[in-house]
């Protein structure tokens, strides 16, 4: 690995806010996305040779598409109530993960080129000049930042550190400066359809071979669709779902559901992905091309309704977004919400008492669950607010006898990333991933130690990813990682039984 | 007339001038600029009448930073507080006559003036004793403070210590706001204060204070969650779809 060594901190009991350390992560570097992979996308090959005005005439550009943006340059008081909040901070006390100095380091350049005060007096107000070093500086931070909006509960204006970083990411990006990992994903759900860069033969091939693994294991005949016409639903799930341990657990539990409630359903080779990392770098042409793939899939497959796999950013852009990006939804039932999260449907079958689960069957677990940002704090299920914390906890809890929740301060609205979204989930970044777990992992570590929980639920690619890779730093099991649907598949009665 | 009243009438005028125009102006581009996509900070409100209520919970008891720092909240509540009543308390220089409201408030403006200072010495010390916050200080966040105490000690000075002839002083504020201009008394301690307040409304629409009518504006406060439900779509995004 390109990484160098570093150390895992220490977990303590409870949460200690760090002195700041300057620097302490300033050699942080992701690996920046080569010539081909930036032209798939629309961007310069490299470093454009006046990257300077063109930066600052970026800026002018999305100060005039977003209203956030504008807002947020203008609006911090730096109070502080925003610097205790990032988990990044929190884990490796590099000031500049504080969400505020994250901000100002574009805010320096906004108030240098686009404010009176930072035009003449720059150093009353902490304005400066685009350089090089500045230039590197935000390269190193904006790919610090997981754009899990923690920090925009806290703040008094809302400020979000995300719709900061997006645009950071979205200049540097237009001046031919993109980060290799995410761009490189970007690419591959344009040239083939999914993150993974599976092409539909391979996919058809994988779905196989779980259908026979089920059957296997059940006995019975339960369907992996793909490409079926009139299906009834377009399941639309992250492609990690499809190979990945713990995420294929929750892909059978999906089928086992569809199979139960006798629901025709199909996914889609075009659309075999839910993920839509143009978020992650504020590209709104990129996004809308992406979710362009799951328009074309219900059209051209023509279902009535559209239902969303355990992905968290994704979750937000479907909710959030898809309706914006690719909407109108008039040719779907209007019956059911579009999009609709595969928690909402399992847990509407089970609420009509559609589904029977043997609890038992999850017994040896004692459960706890990991609230993912992009669901927690940018999206919703069911009717009422907060129905994103509801639903899977009460899927949980009908298929489960043990379930404890972490500490409040950590769940909900107020919960930790598991410090590897936002297009982060990279080799390269293990040290801010591994470090910017710690608030989670305390957290979790406390309800080991009181209830013995020996199980974290989450419905999120990116986080079982990630907890899979860094809890072992922390001295816990990678098994200890799974899916909601992956208790609902263990628990779920099928056939006549 | 002295030339002491007439730069003082000049400067209000000046100042008042760059106030309203520059915040209009501020105003209107927070206005005009869309928001592309739906951002609510969620959970969040689902009707626009929620909205209202969420929205006025941050502006009337600042919700969210009680969430964050009950410190900086303590501080930053009671400064905001006890500044509308010093200023519902000037009023009284505005009219003639003076409204009931305006002359009951008047024994609370005075004691919130102390509570202002102590307040205002609250958020002061944060920026030096918490490492975090010493770090995010910039020059100008310390002026900021040190100018809101100084007009703030010398008001408190004028009511105190060293009065002021305030009858004159409100006839020079009637006069500015009838443009029939009368002296001002040129007593250092008012012309001090007055000063700092022109230099306060001169530097609010190109400074920090702009967080005023910023939070009317902030996306992931004023939307409502109801992406699902309603279509929302900006103009530069709906001409991508007329393009494809």
């Amino acid at each position: 690995m390109a990484t160098a060594a570093f150390e895992t901190p220490k977990l303590k009991s409870y949460p200690v806010i760090p002195l700041v350390q300057v620097g302490a992560m300033a050699h942080i570097k992701s690996f920046p996305a080569a010539a081909p992979i930036q032209k798939t996308l629309g961007f310069p090959e490299a470093l454009v040779e006046d990257w300077q005005s063109k930066a600052i005439a970026k800026m002018g550009e999305l100060l005039g598409k977003y209203k956030s943006l504008q807002v947020y340059m203008d609006a911090c008081v730096h109070c502080g109530a925003c610097s205790d909040k990032c988990h990044y901070f929190l884990g490796t006390a590099d000031p500049k993960n504080m969400p505020v100095a994250r901000q100002d380091l574009m805010r320096k350049i906004y108030r240098r080129y686009f404010t009176l005060a930072g035009k003449y007096f720059p150093k009353l107000v902490g304005a400066v000049d685009l350089t090089r070093e500045v230039l590197d500086e935000w390269y190193s931070y904006f790919n610090q930042c997981s754009e899990c909006r923690r920090c925009s509960v806290f703040c008094p204006y809302g400020i979000d550190t995300a719709e900061i970083t997006m645009a950071a990411r979205e200049i540097m990006d237009s001046i031919g400066l993109g980060q290799k990992y995410t761009n490189e994903i970007i690419g591959k759900v344009h040239n083939i359809g999914n993150n993974l860069g599976m092409p539909g033969p391979a996919l058809r091939n994988t779905l196989e071979g779980v259908e026979e693994d089920t059957k296997d294991e059940t006995g019975l005949d339960i369907k992996f669709p793909l490409d079926v016409k009139g299906a009834e639903v377009l399941f639309i799930t992250p492609s990690a779902d499809f190979f990945a341990e713990p995420h294929i657990e929750s892909l059978i539990g999906y089928a086992k559901v569809f199979h139960a409630a006798g629901i025709s359903w199909t996914m889609s080779s075009h659309a075999s992905e839910a993920g839509n990392f143009g978020m992650f770098i504020g590209n709104y042409e990129n996004m809308r091309r992406v979710a362009l793939r799951v328009r074309e899939a219900a059209l051209e497959l023509g279902v009535k309704r559209i239902v969303v796999g355990e992905c968290g950013h994704a979750w937000r852009v479907a909710y959030s977004f898809w309706n914006t990006l690719i909407g109108p939804f008039d040719y779907l039932d209007p019956r059911y919400p579009v999009p609709q999260h595969i928690c909402e449907f399992t847990d509407d079958l089970i609420q009509r008492g559609a589904l029977q689960f043997d609890k038992e069957a999850n017994d040896d677990r004692i459960i706890t669950f990991h609230d993912s940002c992009n669901v927690a704090r940018g999206s919703r299920m069911g009717n009422m607010p907060g129905g994103q914390f509801i639903i899977p906890r009460r899927i949980i809890t009908s298929v489960a006898n043990h379930f404890y929740d972490m500490a409040h301060e950590t769940i909900h609205e107020n919960t930790f990333c598991c410090g590897g979204g936002g297009g982060l989930l990279t080799d390269d970044l293990m040290e801010l991933r591994v470090k910017g777990a710690l608030p989670r992992v305390e957290a979790l570590k406390n309800v080991v130690d009181e209830h013995g929980v020996n199980f974290m639920v989450m419905i999120c690619a990116i986080c079982k990813s990630q907890f899979t890779k860094v809890l072992p730093y922390y001295g816990f099991n990678m098994s200890m990682v799974g899916g909601v649907h992956q208790l609902v598949s263990k628990a779920i009665r099928l056939g006549d039984k | 007339m002295s030339m002491l009243t007439i730069f003082y009438t000049v400067l209000f005028y000046a100042a008042s001038g760059v106030l309203v125009i520059g915040l209009v102006r501020k105003i209107r581009c927070y206005a005009i600029t869309p928001a592309p996509l739906k951002i609510p900070t969620t959970p969040a409100p689902t009707t626009a009448a929620g909205v209202r209520w969420r929205m006025a919970r941050e502006v009337v008891l600042f919700e969210s930073l009680f969430k964050s720092s009950k410190w900086t909240w303590i501080f930053g509540w009671a400064f905001h507080v006890t500044l509308l009543l010093v200023v519902l308390r000037h009023l009284r220089y505005f009219q003639e006559p003076v409204w009931l409201p305006v002359v009951l408030i008047q024994p609370f403006g005075t004691y919130a003036g102390f509570a202002m200072m102590a307040a205002l010495a609250g958020l002061w010390a944060r920026r030096w004793l918490v490492d975090r916050v010493r770090y995010i200080s910039t020059p100008s966040d310390h002026l900021m403070l040190a100018l809101l105490l100084a007009i703030g000690l010398s008001g408190l000075v004028m009511r105190f210590i060293a009065h002021t002839d305030i009858l004159a002083v409100k006839a020079f504020v009637l006069g500015l706001m009838r443009f029939d201009w009368q002296p001002l008394p040129a007593d250092p301690i008012l012309l001090l204060h007055l000063a700092l307040v022109a230099l306060l409304m001169l530097i609010f629409p190109i400074s920090k204070l702009l967080h005023a009518p910023g939070l009317f504006f902030s996306p992931t406060r004023n939307q409502a969650d109801n992406a699902r439900e309603v279509r929302h779509i900006s103009a530069w995004a709906a001409a991508l779809d007329k393009k494809a």
